[in-house]
C-alpha cells in the first residue's frame, strides 16, 4: 500500500520499515480527520447548525498537529536513511500533501465561521447548488484520499478530471448571488457570505485535484501538475 | 538492459561494450553485458559483492587475463578498437585505460618515484619531463600543494587519503584516456572521501571514469551515469538521477532502496 510501482517488500532494515508505515499510518489518520472536518462543515451549513460549527473549528487543532508530526517524520527519516527511488517520492508526496491537507482543513474552519455568521440571519433561499456541489467535492475528496492510499493512478486521474465539475458550479453559484444582491442590498451580507463558502469548496476541490496529481507523482515518477503547460510561458 | 536501449548514452561512447561475457572455468562470472560508457562522464557500477561488477571493471583494461582460468567473450571497443583484437597489446590498452584500486599500494619509494615510476617504466628518462609530468599529476590528483616540499620523503609517510591520491596521481601520470576505479574511497575517512569524490568530478572532465562503489549515496553523489549489477547480469543502465528517482526494473527498486531478499 501506498508504495511507488516497485515492490510490496519489507525493508531489510526493520526500524526504516517501522517509520515508513508509522508514517503511512500519520497520513492516512491526518487524511480522515481532515475528511471529517470538512464533511461536518458542509453538514452545519445545511442544516444550520452553529455548535456542530464550533465542534469542527476545535477540530481542526488536531490537524495541525498531525501536520507538524508528520513533518518532522520525514525529517528524520530524510536524515537518517537518505531514501532513494519509490521510498524517496513516497517522502517528497507526504511532505506536500500534508500542506494541501492542512490547507483543506482551514478550508473547512472558514465554512464554518460563514456558517455561524449566517445562522445569525434568516436564510437567503433554499440551497440548491451549493448542497450539489459540496457533494461533488466531498467525493472528490474522497476518492482523492482512497487514490492515494490504494496508490491508484486511474482513480486519481478520475479525481483530477471532476474538478471542471466544481468550478462550474462555482461559476453559476456566483451569477445567481449576484442577481441576489442586485435585487436587494439588504441580501448582499448573507450573499456575499454564500459566495465564499462557494469559493471556499472551490479551493478544497483545487487541493484534492493536486492530491490526484500527487498521487500519481508517488506511483508514477511523473509530474502531471500544470498540464504540461510550462514550456509555453501559461502556467494557469 | 532495457534502459541502455532506451537511448541513454547519447554522445558517441568512449567505451562500447557487446556481449561481454567472463567466465572463471565453467563458472561465469557476468555477461553478457552490453553497455556504452559515455567519454568524460562518470559512469558508477553498483550492486551487492559478489554481482560481477568488480570483474566487469577490470575486463576494460585486460586485467582480468592475469587471473588463471579467466575467460572472455564478447567485445570491448575503445574510441571503436577492439581492445581484446588480435596483435593488440594488454600493456598498451592499460597505458590508455588505468586503474585504480580499493586499498592504496604505493610503491615502497619516494613520492616522486611513485607518480614517475610509469613514466619510466614507458622509457621517459628525462629529468625534466619527469619532474614537470609529476606535478601535473600530482596537481590534477590534488595533492600537489600537500607534498610539493617533501617529494623525496617515502611514500609509506602519507595519510591513507593522500596515498589514495598519491596512486591516483600515478595512474594519471601516464596520461590515460579512461580511469577505472575499484572502490577508491571505500578504506577512507568522511573528510578523505569527500576529497577523492571531489577529485572524481574534477577528473571527468579531462577522462573518462568508471567507478566501482558498494557505497549507493556515493554513486548518487559522482555518477552521471549508474549500472546496477546483480548476479552476474547488468540489470539496469541510465542516468543517476533516473535511476536513483524512478528505476524501471523492481530488483534495481529493492536493491537501491534497501529491501534486499
Amino acid at each position: 500500500m501506498m508504495r511507488g510501482q516497485g515492490s510490496s517488500r519489507e525493508h531489510t532494515n526493520r526500524e526504516y520499515e517501522l517509520e515508513l508505515r508509522r508514517l503511512r499510518e500519520q497520513l492516512l489518520l491526518m487524511g480522515a480527520k481532515v475528511e471529517d472536518l470538512i464533511n461536518g462543515s458542509i453538514r452545519a451549513l445545511i442544516d444550520r447548525d452553529s455548535e456542530l460549527a464550533e465542534q469542527m473549528i476545535a477540530a481542526d487543532r488536531k490537524i495541525n498537529q498531525l501536520e507538524i508530526a508528520i513533518d518532522e517524520l520525514c525529517m528524520q527519516v530524510l536524515a537518517r536513511r537518505q531514501p532513494v527511488a519509490s521510498d524517496l517520492r513516497v517522502l517528497t508526496t507526504a511532505l506536500k500533501l500534508v500542506t494541501d491537507l492542512e490547507r483543506i482543513g482551514d478550508l473547512g474552519v472558514n465554512i464554518c465561521e460563514r456558517v455561524l455568521e449566517l445562522n445569525g440571519e434568516p436564510p437567503l433561499k433554499p440551497y440548491v447548488d451549493i448542497p450539489n456541489m459540496s457533494r461533488e467535492v466531498q467525493e472528490m475528496l474522497h476518492e482523492a484520499l482512497d487514490a492515494f492510499v490504494a496508490a491508484d493512478v486511474e482513480r486519481a486521474q478520475r479525481v483530477i478530471a471532476r474538478d471542471k465539475n466544481v468550478d462550474a458550479y462555482y461559476t453559476q453559484i456566483f451569477r445567481e448571488l449576484l442577481t441576489y444582491m442586485m435585487e436587494d442590498p439588504r441580501n448582499i451580507f448573507r450573499a456575499t457570505r454564500l459566495q465564499s463558502i462557494a469559493k471556499y469548496l472551490e479551493r478544497i476541490g483545487d487541493h484534492a485535484t493536486n492530491l490526484g496529481e500527487l498521487t500519481v507523482f508517488m506511483v508514477k515518477g511523473k509530474d502531471i501538475r500544470h498540464a504540461g503547460k510550462l514550456g509555453d510561458g501559461s502556467t494557469t | 538492459m532495457t534502459a541502455a536501449a532506451n537511448g541513454v548514452a547519447k554522445p558517441e561512447p568512449k567505451l562500447k561494450v557487446r556481449d561481454l561475457t567472463v567466465s572463471y572455468g565453467e563458472k561465469k562470472a557476468v555477461g553478457p553485458v552490453t553497455l556504452d560508457i559515455v567519454g568524460q562522464h562518470v559512469t558508477a557500477l553498483i550492486g551487492p559483492s559478489g554481482c560481477g561488477k568488480s570483474t566487469f571493471l577490470r575486463s576494460l583494461n585486460r586485467m582480468n587475463e592475469l587471473i588463471p582460468g579467466c575467460r572472455m567473450e564478447g567485445d570491448v571497443r575503445l574510441d571503436g578498437e577492439p581492445i581484446y583484437g588480435p596483435g593488440i597489446d594488454p600493456v598498451a590498452v592499460r597505458r590508455r585505460i588505468g586503474m585504480v584500486f580499493q586499498r592504496s599500494n604505493p610503491f615502497p619509494k619516494s613520492i616522486l618515484e611513485n607518480v614517475a615510476y610509469g613514466l619510466r617504466i614507458g622509457g621517459v628518462n628525462d629529468t625534466h619531463d619527469i619532474a614537470g609530468r609529476v606535478e601535473r599529476a600530482l596537481s590534477q590528483a590534488a595533492l600537489w600543494e600537500e607534498v610539493k616540499d617533501r617529494l623525496n620523503d617515502s611514500a609509506l609517510g602519507l595519510s591513507g587519503g593522500q596515498q589514495q591520491r598519491l596512486c591516483i596521481a600515478r595512474a594519471l601520470a601516464v596520461e590515460p584516456e579512461v580511469l577505472l576505479m575499484d572502490e577508491p574511497a571505500s578504506a577512507l575517512d568522511p573528510i578523505a572521501t569527500a576529497h577523492i569524490e571531489e577529485l572524481i568530478n574534477e577528473l571527468s572532465e579531462a577522462y573518462t571514469v568508471v567507478i566501482v562503489t558498494h557505497n549507493m549515496q556515493q554513486a548518487a553523489r559522482v555518477a552521471d551515469y549508474t549500472a546496477f549489477f546483480y548476479l552476474g547480469e547488468l540489470v539496469e543502465f541510465d542516468r543517476t538521477d533516473v535511476l536513483f528517482t524512478k528505476p524501471s526494473n523492481s530488483r534495481t527498486e529493492d536493491y537501491i532502496t534497501g529491501r534486499f531478499g
